[in-house]
């Protein structure tokens, strides 16, 4: 093989750099997020999974079905929990520390949701 | 051959005939559908053609009564602007208004009286807001429906969807809604934030949307009455109800009372009425 002094090193090289982030970071367990649950709250208006993958989609929803349905502002949890339809006044009773519930995951997978552009963040624990 | 070019040119003077007959026969059966369903519409839609079903909020201004009471415009205009995180920048040109006080000229310009009218009406505080109109230009206006009517009569926004691009103030006959050229969240030059204090449990505007007076519609869903009707409530100087509830007091009062209405030849059916 032609040149292969100087092209199996490059090659070998070059696969080091591309899967550099898998060395340096995957392995890190500990800079995975985890978000603070509520401690008086065990119940969410869904099952975890479905938060996890969809809140989005579900405050969209509360949204449009209050706003331009003239749906309820009050939910209820499987077990029956009331509960208010709502960011401001319902998400952030239980999760009351946006830096320690929202940012956590948001941060780690580089999302930036608009909400707090308009939505207020509770006081206490800004 | 003479009796094959014989048939090929009736077949062809055929063809161009009913190319011609069939479409114009089938452009004057659907004009003619659409003169009568533009008929039914309009008969439909004409004032108390139709008995009017579901919830229409709709407000009395009394406006004697803010004479009477004077700083009470006010009052109700502050209580709105507080409870809805309304920003004041200081100045006319950015400002933000959801409830505001103009001279009965501004707020009444199709008043034919011209010049022979009381004096004191000039003196007059004329408490006026979004008329939550029964036929909203604004509503029409919006390209990306983020203002729309409500199946309670309200027009609301969602601001999320809001693009920023004016058409529905240009459309709004009565200056109801107000840009935010300047983020509300912000600070003036002395320091001070232009929300004086934020009510923790209504959102604020971001720059870059239209917004208006909602009617509360969030006090609504909890039963309660709007910020600025409360705020007048001791002089009963704005009633606030259901329009299409016969025996609700607005109704009362629109029955026993003679009222006027902002701009009526603009043909918006507004939800606002007052009593001068």
């Amino acid at each position: 093989m032609y040149g292969k002094g100087r092209i199996i090193p490059a090659l070998i090289l070059f696969l080091g750099v591309m899967t550099s982030p898998m060395w340096f970071k995957s392995a890190d367990v500990s800079k995975m997020p985890k978000p603070e649950k509520p401690k008086d709250y065990t119940e969410c208006v869904a099952p975890v999974q479905e938060m996890r993958t969809s809140h989005m989609v579900l405050l969209n929803q509360w949204r449009d079905d209050i706003l331009r349905e003239g749906g309820s502002r009050i939910g209820k949890t499987a077990n029956g929990t009331e509960y208010v339809r709502s960011l401001q006044n319902g998400c952030m009773k239980c999760h009351s520390d946006k830096k320690k519930f929202c940012d956590e995951c948001h941060n780690y997978t580089s999302v930036k949701p608009y909400c707090w552009d308009c939505h207020l963040q509770p006081k206490e624990a800004m | 051959m003479d009796s094959k070019r014989r048939d090929f040119l009736k077949i062809a003077g055929l063809s161009a005939i009913a190319g011609i007959a069939v479409p114009s026969a089938f452009n004057s059966l659907l004009k003619g559908e659409a003169l009568a369903s533009e008929h039914g519409a309009a008969a439909a839609g004409a004032h108390g053609a139709v008995a009017p079903t579901g919830k229409r909020w709709g407000m009395v201004i009394d406006v004697k009564k803010f004479s009477a009471n004077p700083g009470l415009a006010e009052k109700c205009v502050s209580t709105c602007h507080a409870v809805h995180n309304v920003p004041d920048f200081g100045n006319k040109k950015d400002e933000i208004k959801w409830v505001w006080v103009d001279s009965f000229n501004h707020v009444f310009p199709d008043d034919s009286s011209q010049y022979k009218k009381p004096e004191a009406l000039d003196s007059m505080p004329i408490l006026t807001l979004c008329n939550h109109c029964d036929n909203p230009p604004c509503v029409r206006a919006c390209p990306t429906q983020a203002t729309f009517k409500t199946k309670d009569g309200i027009v609301a926004m969602d601001y999320h969807r809001c693009i920023g691009c004016r058409f529905c103030m240009a459309a709004c006959p009565y200056g109801a809604r107000s840009f935010n050229w300047r983020d509300p969240r912000g600070k003036d030059a002395n320091g001070q934030p232009f929300i004086k204090a934020e009510n923790p449990k209504f959102p604020t505007r971001m720059r870059g949307v239209v917004e208006k007076c909602n009617f509360c519609t969030e006090r609504l869903a909890i039963g309660q009455i709007p910020a600025c009707v409360e705020a007048a409530a001791e002089s009963k100087a704005l009633v606030f109800g259901d329009l299409n509830d016969p025996a609700s007091e607005v109704s009362q009062m629109l029955k026993t009372t003679f009222t006027i209405q902002r701009k009526p030849s603009a043909g918006t059916h507004p939800s606002l009425f007052y009593i001068i």
